[in-house]
């Protein structure tokens, strides 16, 4: 099962997570074979954020949030279940900063969104 | 009532839970797991009155259960892809191969393992323990904390709706987690002896005991997980427990430990909690929870309040601060320190306390504090302690413990 690691930071801490160590990572993530994809990204500075209302694009400049971490970059991996995905996470070098959100990936659903609401996990606990 | 159905009620109490995580293992989802584990009970009522019952209910049970889910799936595939029902069914793990005794132990662990998983909120931990490890319903867990039973139970479909999307297994963890995840467990089932323990104790006819159902997870994560944390635990709950009796007066007025009448203490259960806490200090691997229960076990040990090694306790204390520092612990170790070497003493550390900000807002800590102005006989101090500390209690035993003591003062 695919799941993301998005990593977020304190910019201000960057200096204590080396990019090497980073690539090490990946590096070990692709031996194992748990890597589908992953990539550090620029700076919050750099961040364009795009919203469509009523038809009009709006440019803003800036992440999409102002939050103390910020996105730093993210990790697409294939693990077993949570745990592993957990066990991973806890290895990516900016979690001894930062945060890591763990979230599973969702497959597409050629029907939802067109028929009325349904709810699907309801029902007695 | 038959002598087959009274069997079926029988086997109910004593084996339904291990069942049910049985079932949860093979079916992977807790509501399938429910639900066969209902029919499997209903085929027991309808067949062992004819077949007589069964030399190994359990098994029985589990087969019927299983028996019965993939029976389900199957008249179900019209709403399920026919791929899916037969993944489903492949997935069941084949009866034979699963029926043995280790396997259904472990089942136990697994399931509490699972409900009390760090990525489900404490409170959702909390009630999804209570529903699926001990078998109580919504409404018993609801009305045990004192919530709205819709509430509890979205907290629980929530929880159970996590652990299916976000796959979180069903599995003990492996041994390199094993420490933290236990931690979580352990967590758990103090939060709901707590909870039981502060509970008045008038409404306990039609209210659960949450402290008793604490104690029968700690035994049962004794037994299938011996571990020195565990033990220490189940001391700890077991001689807090042992005081039950006293610790109340006839009207419900709380009766401080020092007042207690010691022959209204427990002492099965003394010596259980003893016996525990020795087991878990001898491991060497010693922890908060143990340290604990060792000065739970001072007390428990000494014939009256006089007799009380607070040496010792203190002591136990020092080291609690080095393992597991906490403002608490501090003040705890401060009234222990007072017995020791005077109220002076403890006064000054408790003021030390309150002087860098920690625990300002505890009326434990005023109140403690007021004790031993009393004991000074400082009491104009002692009146603004306990008003402070009546001004920040809520619990209404507490609240005339208070008033009655700043009554008793000399004016």
């Amino acid at each position: 099962m695919k799941y993301l690691c998005l990593v977020y930071l304190d910019e201000r801490r960057l200096d204590e997570v080396p990019d090497r160590e980073c690539m090490a990572c990946g590096d070990a993530l692709r031996a194992s074979g748990h890597m589908v994809a992953g990539e550090a990204l620029e700076g919050v500075h750099t961040a364009t954020t795009v919203r469509v209302r009523n038809g009009k694009v709006a440019v803003t400049d800036g992440p999409f949030a102002e939050t103390k971490e910020q996105l730093a970059g993210f990790y697409m991996i294939d693990a077993r279940d949570l745990n592993e995905a957990i066990q991973i996470a806890s290895k990516i070098p900016p979690a001894r900063v930062g945060s890591i959100e763990v979230r599973p990936v969702r497959q597409l659903d050629v029907a939802r969104g067109l028929e009325p609401a349904h709810v699907s996990h309801a029902g007695a606990p | 009532m038959t002598e087959a159905a009274a069997a079926v009620e029988t086997v109910y109490r004593a084996e339904s839970r291990r069942v049910f995580a049985t079932l949860v293992r093979m079916l992977g989802d807790f509501d399938l797991a429910e639900e066969a584990l209902h029919d499997a009970f209903r085929a027991a009522l309808e067949q062992w009155p004819r077949e007589g019952v069964p030399a190994n209910p359990r098994a029985w049970l589990v087969s019927a259960g299983r028996f019965k889910a993939i029976d389900g799936i199957r008249r179900n595939r019209r709403f399920t892809p026919l791929d899916d029902v037969a993944e489903l069914v492949e997935a069941i793990p084949d009866e034979r191969a699963e029926i043995d005794a280790e396997g259904i132990e472990d089942d136990r662990l697994r399931l509490i393992f699972t409900c009390c998983h760090p990525a489900l909120a404490l409170d959702a931990q909390v009630a999804l323990t209570l529903r699926e490890v001990c078998g109580l319903t919504t409404e018993e867990i609801a009305r045990a904390f004192l919530s709205a039973a819709p509430t509890l139970a979205q907290r629980i479909v929530r929880a159970k709706t996590k652990i299916r999307d976000a796959r979180i297994p069903y599995e003990v963890p492996e041994p390199r987690e094993r420490a933290e995840r236990l931690d979580a467990v352990l967590r758990v089932i103090y939060l709901v002896f707590n909870e039981g323990y502060s509970a008045s104790s008038g409404d306990s006819v039609t209210r659960v005991d949450l402290s008793a159902e604490a104690i029968r997870i700690g035994r049962l994560l004794v037994q299938l997980l011996p571990d020195p944390e565990a033990d220490g635990l189940l001391a700890l709950m077991l001689l807090q427990e042992s005081r039950r009796a006293a610790r109340t007066s006839a009207d419900g007025e709380i009766v401080v430990l020092d007042e207690q009448d010691r022959t209204r203490w427990n002492r099965d259960q003394i010596a259980e909690g003893s016996a525990l806490v020795e087991r878990s200090l001898a491991s060497r691997r010693i922890g908060p929870y143990a340290l604990q229960a060792a000065i739970a076990a001072v007390h428990a040990n000494a014939a009256t309040a006089a007799d009380t090694d607070w040496a010792e306790i203190v002591g136990l204390y020092d080291v609690l601060m080095r393992l597991a520092p906490s403002s608490v612990v501090e003040l705890n170790r401060a009234v222990a320190v007072a017995m020791r070497d005077g109220p002076a003493a403890g006064v000054a550390l408790i003021e030390a306390l309150l002087a860098r900000g920690e625990l300002d807002e505890y009326h434990l800590a005023h109140a403690a504090r007021a004790d031993l102005y009393r004991r000074l006989g400082r009491a104009d101090d002692a009146r603004a302690a306990y008003e402070r500390a009546l001004a920040l209690a809520r619990q209404a035993p507490e609240r005339r413990f208070l008033a009655r003591r700043l009554a008793a003062l000399p004016q």
